[in-house]
């Protein structure tokens, strides 16, 4: 017998009132406002970062001959990986009919909105002249030229566009029902309207259900392919070039991985927090956790396969300039960059081998962090070590980050916590009519 | 008296609704609607025949997406401004595939949205249940059955004796 999904005699009253009362009646708490301090001061950071940016130019990163890509392009990576682990979980394990993600399907789809939202942010700003973005898009315009569609930034592009809309909708279309809870439950009038507006005028009627029913089992179908095929867009960015290290028909499988390592690791961070000062510890149990540790290991063993394959292939491949490339990874100028890396992604998350760590919470939010930094390092690592030194030792080069590199990274992460603390006061934290309906299978009828 | 929208009727559990649905479908009322706090497997099938449109919808969509951003491809880079690349075919179908997948997605995903919210009249600012005195409860945990008024059947007298039978915790009327 495993723990159960849901602690506790709940009926369709007792999970409606516990999650809407989270953000219909509970006062808005310290902490929560001395987080939200802490992320709009980190926004604000990103906010003058921009500015500085878009007055000066990319000048003010590190970036340079050769090493042209580097940290805006590692938080684009990271930060849209990070939000492929949200509709994963949530569409695969619908489709696969695992109740248990029900706790956990709302905070992963919201961060995911929220990660790729930001990840956005850093391929714009990298295009130089940010404010022509939109040549991206096809369109008929008075130059008479269009994109290259042969190239995978294009693709990477109508990715990007195509899995923020989607990911959106997903979000938005499973939040509908919740939203007419809220409007039904709301007492003050802005929030009866603000509720209302957002629901759209949900009543719940039989053949509305069903039709919200095939709606969210066929995106569910759809996301899941999506999920792949953005992030092996993103990681076609670099196999489409020729460098060592990055020419390579690994890399989308090998993205992939990584994204859901990442992403599983940021559901963690994320959730542990949530479990503990909003209590609830009754729809995200024991064993929503020891099942997060276990996907979390198993998409890292994925990633350290991945690794090894990787370093294999370039010796068994025997090119000269992917040998040179490896051993520069282990030996080189950013060698301490991969043996970080190493240290997370391989070493350390071999610790959720044992039940004992899985069950202990500190350890996990740790193990998330540690994940998450070496998912960082990773990418910093991957981009680095291949455009540092490539073909011709006359166009070798380091990259040395300058403040506002880091002002980026970290205003980053404080504009992701801005949006995710606006939707922990302002929307419900947990699905409450799947869970209505999993109170109704396993209770029966008690109404 | 002010018009009628029908007369709604609440019932204490599943097995209960669905049993008044049945049994109203049996009188021969047609124009039933049931409210519940979640979906409930059958209830749709026993309030009528139910067809959805919603698969077809997003295949069209898909289609749609994906046909027509190889179309744009083609007629961008082949029709409207061809440019030779050391003597490769104007048209790398290859890769136009990769867009024209996610346009695929995009496109299927949003003709499915649009289909369930035109399928079910939303959005809509107000709904003559909103003014009902119970009807928050059916996105809590309340189980309801509508009889609407336009239904042939739909006389107040029988109606609430037809309700009164199955046992709801209470009925009535809600205004226009």
């Amino acid at each position: 017998m495993s723990a159960p999904v849901r602690r506790g005699e709940p009926t369709l009253a007792s999970v409606t009132d516990q999650v809407s009362a989270i953000v219909l009646q509970r006062p808005t708490g310290r902490i929560w406002l001395l987080a939200f301090a802490l992320a709009l001061a980190l926004t604000a950071l990103l906010g003058a970062g921009i500015s500085y940016l878009l007055a000066k130019g990319v000048g003010i990163w590190g970036v340079d001959m050769p090493v042209a890509w580097a940290f805006a392009i590692a938080d684009y990576v990271w930060w849209i990986a990070i939000g492929m682990a949200g509709t994963f979980i949530s569409a695969a394990l619908y489709l696969a009919r695992q109740e248990w993600r029900t706790s956990l399907n709302r905070y992963a789809e919201a961060m995911t909105v929220f990660a790729v939202s930001v990840s956005g942010i850093f391929p714009i700003l990298h295009l130089g002249r940010p404010w022509f973005f939109y040549w991206l898009a096809p369109y008929p315009d008075r130059m008479g030229v269009w994109p290259q569609w042969r190239s995978s930034l294009l693709w990477d592009f109508f990715a990007i566009v195509a899995y923020l809309i989607v990911s959106i909708l997903y979000f938005y279309v499973g939040l509908i029902p919740d939203l007419a809870t809220l409007r039904d439950r709301a007492h003050t009038r802005g929030k009866q309207v603000f509720y209302g507006l957002l629901a759209l005028g949900w009543r719940g009627e039989a053949r509305h259900w069903q039709r919200f029913e095939t709606l969210s089992l066929l995106l569910a179908g759809l996301a899941v392919p999506l999920v792949f095929s953005v992030h092996s867009m993103v990681a076609l960015d670099f196999s489409e070039a020729l460098l060592p290290g990055w020419h390579s028909t690994i890399f989308p499988p090998f993205f992939v991985a990584g994204a859901l390592f990442s992403g599983f690791a940021m559901v963690l961070v994320l959730g542990i927090p949530l479990r503990r000062f909003y209590g609830l510890g009754d729809f995200i149990t024991e064993r929503h956790l020891d099942n997060l540790a276990k996907m979390l290991l198993a998409a890292g063993l994925f990633v350290d396969y991945s690794y090894l394959s990787e370093i294999f292939t370039a010796f068994y491949g025997g090119d000269r300039y992917e040998i040179a490339m490896t051993m520069q990874r282990f030996t080189g100028a950013y060698a301490w960059v991969f043996w970080t890396t190493i240290a997370c992604n391989v070493v350390a998350i071999q610790a959720l081998w044992w039940a004992r760590v899985r069950r202990h919470h500190g350890v996990l939010f740790a193990l998330g962090i540690v994940v998450l930094v070496g998912m960082w390092f990773e990418r910093f690592m991957l981009i680095a070590s291949s455009l540092y030194r490539d073909f011709l030792p006359s166009s070798w080069g380091m990259f040395y980050p300058t403040l506002w590199d880091l002002a980026f990274l970290f205003g980053s992460i404080g504009l992701f916590f801005v949006l995710f603390l606006l939707f922990v006061r302002w929307l419900p934290l947990v699905s409450m009519y799947e869970l209505r309906k999993l109170a109704h299978r396993h209770g029966g009828t008690a109404a | 008296m002010k018009a009628s929208h029908g007369c709604l009727a609440q019932f204490a559990s599943v097995p209960a609704l669905l049993a008044a649905v049945k049994q109203l479908r049996l009188d021969g009322y047609t124009r039933l609607e049931a409210y519940t706090p979640f979906a409930v497997d059958g209830l749709a099938e026993a309030l009528g025949p139910v067809r959805s449109r919603i698969p077809l919808l997003m295949l069209l969509g898909g289609l749609l997406g994906g046909f027509g951003t190889l179309a744009l491809q083609y007629y961008a880079a082949v029709i409207d401004y061809p440019i030779d690349v050391g003597g490769r075919p104007d048209a790398s179908w290859p890769a136009f595939i990769p867009a024209a997948l996610e346009m695929t997605i995009l496109f299927a995903a949003l003709a499915g949205v649009a289909g369930m919210l035109a399928g079910n009249g939303l959005p809509r600012l107000n709904h003559p249940l909103f003014g009902s005195e119970h009807f928050d409860e059916a996105s809590r945990d309340g189980l309801f059955v509508l009889l609407r008024a336009d239904d042939p059947r739909y006389e107040i007298g029988r109606v609430l004796h037809d309700l009164a039978r199955l046992d709801p915790l209470h009925v009535e009327q809600v205004p226009r």
